[in-house]
């Protein structure tokens, strides 16, 4: 078994842009979830939405900052269509209209009749030239160790981290202030909130939001190493996002980011095992995609075991943090 | 029941039973010994599940019916180029070397006449490297343009109709359950859509693999069902509930369990849909309506089953207990009942319940490691739909989901019928919240 | 008591009058100067009316106790005229302004300010943060000037200040770094109260401020319900101790069964015949003030079954462990 590879691939997913989205998706549900108790279970709309928002006009030949533009215009109006008819209902129903309303854009984006739009089943490529042309990194290979990667892929790094960044600056801003002990007064109990004249509906709107816009900027940085895929976007990827943000804790700043790349190096660190010990002839009757189905089996485990030891994840604190309902 | 256990080979069967529990109850662990002993097990479909080679491939149909003899070309880097030819099951595939991008090309001059491509131009398929997270990856091809010019509007929406309605009492029979289990525990259960895939795959290996009469497979898919009901209620939910694990917990624990069940189910099955070839695939022609045997015999099963659930809890003490539960859990405490004991039963029943619709599914539909799943939002909307709570209203929902389903297509695209199904469980939650039959108000 | 018949007492009441009122005492009288007028307003949960007030005044600048059997609708009666629970027929307006169908934390926002029966502290909130969150107009609170503290810091620092006085009146300031959930059920109470106390209301309506409180804490409390009346704060509140309402309220207005069945002053109304009548029904031989202890309310448990069925309200804090008691 090379140890070695095994290692570096799983410490290279500590930067990874894709852990990067995730992080950043998390962050987005922490403010949902973790701060202001909404139980989004469709956070893989808003990454959907960000992905398709921003590849069909670059594709179409808009610049950068228009196709950025309306991957978060886009996911503002999905939050208000989604917000509007929930935000008053109970939380177990907000699980499954969003649940639902993310399945349906998914159903919407793979339809053949919009083949031409959304490239159906088979997606969308070709749209990392605008985002490439302003990489201020000459062409080249760079880094030490693990971490060597082309100017391209070094500047998804760059640019993805710098927004995990701000987005856990903003939470820290936004929770640190009397708006952020509203939408926490709004999780412990929504009444007493309204009986102390706050309008709860546009502050459960407003996380929403800010949320979903985080989420739809993850889905940016989730595309841009590969290509948008459809069947990427299912309510398992909302499932792996809810994973992250309890693994680190619901509400607190770096928890979603910890969450993230643990999630992530854990993942590559099995498979690597799991490969290596099939190559070895240690796990004769499994093959290796087997082994890769193995992963997800334990992220379903880690999923329950994490939800009933530790509900308030690595960094939460035991009494801030236990669920509220 | 003990009947129908003994008529198969008595030792194999009892080990297959006892894999099947194994399988259930022992999530993974290594457990990968259980593919060893499966494998050897005689199988009718050449797609080899418990192997490595790669496929690609897919089932043609025009609607209800199979489509044979059309080839498909499968072509992919360094020149690799197979063609296919769909057997009497509609059904083709080609080995393919490696993961990696391929185009898949159907020939629309090799289909039988009458039967065309939904639209003409997708005549193409692609699949790229990174789909490649099992060993066989499904193409299909959209077909039966022709079909809707040739028969009537009114011949279609019968034939939807005859349709929605047997989805909607598959649903039904599923829904039950989650309803019932919303009702005595307050819990959401994301888990119950790998309890339909459960009774599915026992049933598919029971019937295919072990060649059992597909009525005793029946049988021992819905008590295995029911124990598989048992056994998540006593190792999980009722430690769960003496803990004091809050809602939202326990919500995203069944989420966890479904992820982990769903993953099993890959693991030991792989992810190519099989059919359930049991000789349930004869047309009958009732009018202008084309159904198979298959569907009747499925359809009869569900009222025969509803009716009883209905008698169940209308008639019994357990039952009027059960609904005294969902009704109010510390009155009916007080009174007397033992809640612990009837929340098991509910979890039997549900277990058996989804199990039963499970096969039924796989009998209407195929059989794949993810099928429960795609219904499970289908049968939350049907629950939401007839309110939260109530097993009439559950049934009323899923008939309602499932004719929505099924007539959709007469207008909108084939591919967008679930979205269209939960679109209408959004409106209806915007108009009115507390689902069609929910009375805004009620007094006890 | 059980010579208190009504028959004898009830006719020489004729035409009592009163400093408060216009005109002649009775259920439903108008007043000189009343903060909350409401009018016919009735609230159906199935086959049950819960409320059905014809007429009702409230009067501005007084402590007015709101009294009744248990199921009197007392509390159905708070929810709808703050908005939270909305009545199948009726207007009623607080200030010469109109809140019929006015949502709840608009009400709040008008002055009329709630505390509720269970009590909603926000447990995974300090007790400082849960009393900071009553203060009103908060610069602080929109979504974008949140972000900028210089905005903000000046009104934080003056609401904490007062927020820190109140805590030391209601003797919760030991607790000021505490989570809510960590206060006993007393205490919670007093902080509901603080905390609605943190927006200045010009009406306080609290619903049962006593239940739960520690009986060396009640003589306090009456206190502070007094200097609010001195503040020139208007006080609406539903109890079932007796000795607290004729010890502090200016007015007491009796339900029964959904209606305002007696009005007046603490020391007349307790001999109105159809208080009597409301409380004692079939037992003339009870003493009154045993009888105001809690039982079984049929209307709560009406609410609670409508709110069951009718899913737009948020959920209660109902665990999924032991169903039993997540009535």
């Amino acid at each position: 078994m090379d140890w070695g590879n095994i290692f570096g691939n799983a410490i290279g997913e500590i930067i990874s842009p894709t852990t990067a989205a995730y992080a950043l998706a998390a962050i987005g549900l922490g403010i949902h979830f973790g701060y202001t108790g909404l139980l989004n279970f469709g956070q893989a709309a808003f990454l959907l939405i960000g992905a398709y928002a921003f590849a069909i006009p670059t594709l179409a030949g808009a610049p950068l900052i228009v196709a950025v533009l309306s991957a978060i215009i886009c996911s503002i109006i999905f939050a208000f269509i989604l917000g509007i008819p929930t935000l008053r209902l109970r939380a177990d129903y907000l699980a499954i209209v969003t649940i639902a309303s993310a399945e349906v854009v998914r159903y919407i984006v793979t339809t053949t009749g919009l083949t031409d739009v959304t490239g159906a089943a088979n997606g969308l490529s070709g749209f990392k030239g605008t985002f490439a042309a302003i990489n201020p990194i000459p062409e080249g290979r760079y880094g030490f160790g693990p971490f060597v990667y082309n100017e391209y892929d070094w500047w998804i790094r760059i640019v993805g981290w710098t927004l995990v960044v701000l987005a856990s600056v903003l939470v820290f801003l936004l929770m640190r202030s009397p708006w952020g002990r509203v939408v926490k007064g709004i999780r412990e109990d929504e009444d007493a909130v309204r009986s102390l004249g706050k309008n709860v509906y546009s502050y459960k709107m407003q996380a929403l939001v800010i949320g979903g816009v985080m989420g739809s900027i993850a889905g940016i940085i989730f595309i841009l190493p590969r290509a948008v895929q459809p069947a990427n976007y299912t309510t398992g990827l909302t499932f792996f996002i809810w994973t992250i943000m309890l693994l680190g804790g619901a509400a607190t700043i770096f928890g979603p980011i910890v969450g993230a790349m643990i999630f992530w190096v854990v993942l590559s660190l099995t498979q690597g095992i799991l490969y290596g010990a099939i190559e070895a002839g240690i796990l004769p009757f499994i093959d290796t995609t087997q082994a890769g189905q193995i992963r997800f089996i334990l992220v379903g485990v880690a999923l329950m075991l994490l939800v009933i030891f530790r509900p308030q994840g690595i960094f939460g604190n035991k009494k801030e943090l236990s669920f509220s309902v | 029941m003990i009947a129908g256990i003994r008529i198969g080979p008595g030792v194999r069967l009892t080990k297959m039973i006892l894999a099947a529990l194994s399988l259930c109850l022992g999530i993974v662990l290594g457990s990968g010994a259980l593919s060893a002993t499966a494998s050897p097990a005689p199988t009718p479909t050449p797609t080899s599940d418990f192997t490595n080679t790669l496929t690609i491939g897919g089932v043609l149909r025009d609607g209800d019916n199979v489509v044979e003899g059309a080839e498909v070309t499968v072509e992919g880097a360094s020149g690799f180029s197979e063609v296919a030819t769909s057997d009497d099951t509609g059904r083709w595939s080609v080995i393919v070397p490696e993961k990696a991008e391929y185009t898949v090309t159907i020939d629309p001059e090799t289909l039988p006449d009458g039967v065309e491509l939904r639209d003409p131009d997708r005549d193409t398929a692609t699949v790229s490297s990174s789909e490649w997270q099992t060993n066989s990856i499904t193409r299909s091809f959209p077909l039966g343009a022709d079909t809707r010019q040739t028969t009537g509007f009114f011949e279609q929406f019968l034939q939807r109709l005859a349709a929605g309605l047997n989805f909607g009492l598959l649903i039904a029979l599923a829904a039950i359950g989650i309803t019932l289990i919303f009702g005595t525990t307050g819990l959401n259960n994301f888990a119950h859509g790998e309890m339909v895939t459960f009774g599915a795959i026992i049933a598919w290996i029971t019937a295919v693999l072990l060649g059992v009469n597909i009525f005793v497979a029946m049988l021992i898919a819905l008590v295995l069902g029911g124990v598989f009901g048992y056994v998540q209620d006593w190792l999980l939910w009722k430690p769960l509930r003496r803990k004091g694990v809050k809602l939202v917990q326990a919500m995203i624990v069944s989420i966890g369990l479904a992820i982990a069940l769903r993953y099993t189910y890959l693991f030991f099955i792989d992810g190519s849909t099989k059919t359930m070839n049991v000789g349930l695939s004869d047309a009958i022609v009732l009018g202008p309506v084309r159904i198979t045997t298959g569907s009747i015999v499925s359809m009869v099963i569900s009222i025969v089953a509803l009716l009883a659930v209905g008698l169940f809890l209308t008639r019994t003490r357990v039952g009027k207990a059960t609904r005294a539960v969902s009704d109010n859990p510390s009155l009916a405490a007080a009174s007397g009942i033992d809640v612990d004991r009837i929340i098991r039963i509910v979890w039997v029943l549900a277990g058996a319940l989804a199990a039963l619709a499970g096969v039924m599914l796989g009998l209407y539909r195929q059989v794949s490691w993810d099928m429960g799943f795609q219904v499970l939002l289908l049968m939350f909307a049907a629950v939401t739909l007839g309110g939260l709570g109530s097993a009439y209203g559950a049934l009323v929902g899923s008939i309602v989901v499932g004719l929505f389903v099924e007539l959709s297509t007469l207008i909108i695209p084939a591919d967008l019928k679930y979205a269209a199904a939960l679109v209408v469980l959004i409106v209806v939650l915007l108009v009115r919240p507390q689902g069609i039959l929910g009375r805004k108000e009620r007094i006890g | 008591m059980s010579n208190l018949d009504k028959t004898s007492v009830g006719e020489p009441a004729l035409t009592v009058t009163h400093p408060l009122v216009k005109g002649e005492v009775g259920p439903g009288c108008a007043k000189v100067d009343p903060i909350v007028i409401a009018d016919s307003v009735t609230r159906q949960f199935g086959g049950l009316k819960a409320v059905d007030v014809a007429h009702l005044e409230i009067p501005r600048g007084q402590i007015t106790a709101l009294i009744g059997p248990n199921g009197a609708g007392k509390t159905t009666m708070f929810n709808l005229l703050t908005g939270f629970d909305k009545p199948n027929t009726g207007t009623w307006e607080f200030d010469g302004k109109s809140l019929a169908g006015v949502p709840a934390f608009k009400v709040a926002r008008a002055g009329m300010v709630r505390t509720f029966q269970l009590t909603k502290s926000l447990g995974r909130l300090s007790v400082l943060q849960n009393m900071l969150l009553g203060a009103t107009g908060q610069r602080g609170e929109g979504l974008f000037s949140s972000l900028i503290k210089p905005l903000w810091r000046q009104q934080e620092e003056e609401n904490t200040i007062r927020a820190d006085e109140l805590l030391a009146r209601f003797k919760l300031d030991a607790k000021r770094e505490d989570y809510a959930a960590s206060l006993s059920g007393g205490q919670r109470k007093l902080l509901e109260m603080a905390r609605a106390l943190m927006s200045q209301p010009e009406l306080i309506m609290l619903d049962e401020p006593m239940a739960g409180v520690n009986p060396a804490l009640t003589q306090s409390l009456l206190g502070h319900i007094k200097n609010l009346k001195a503040d020139g704060t208007s006080v609406l509140f539903v109890e079932h101790d007796m000795h607290m309402v004729m010890h502090i309220s200016d007015w007491v207005i009796v339900m029964a069964e959904g209606r305002v069945v007696a009005e007046g002053p603490p020391e007349t109304v307790m001999k109105d015949p159809a208080v009597i009548d409301a409380y004692l029904g079939a037992h003339h031989d009870t003493d009154l003030g045993d009888l105001m202890e809690d039982g079984p309310n049929p209307v709560l448990e009406a609410e609670r079954r409508a709110r069951e069925a009718h899913p737009e309200a948020a959920s209660e804090d109902d665990g999924y462990a032991k169903p039993e008691e997540r009535a």
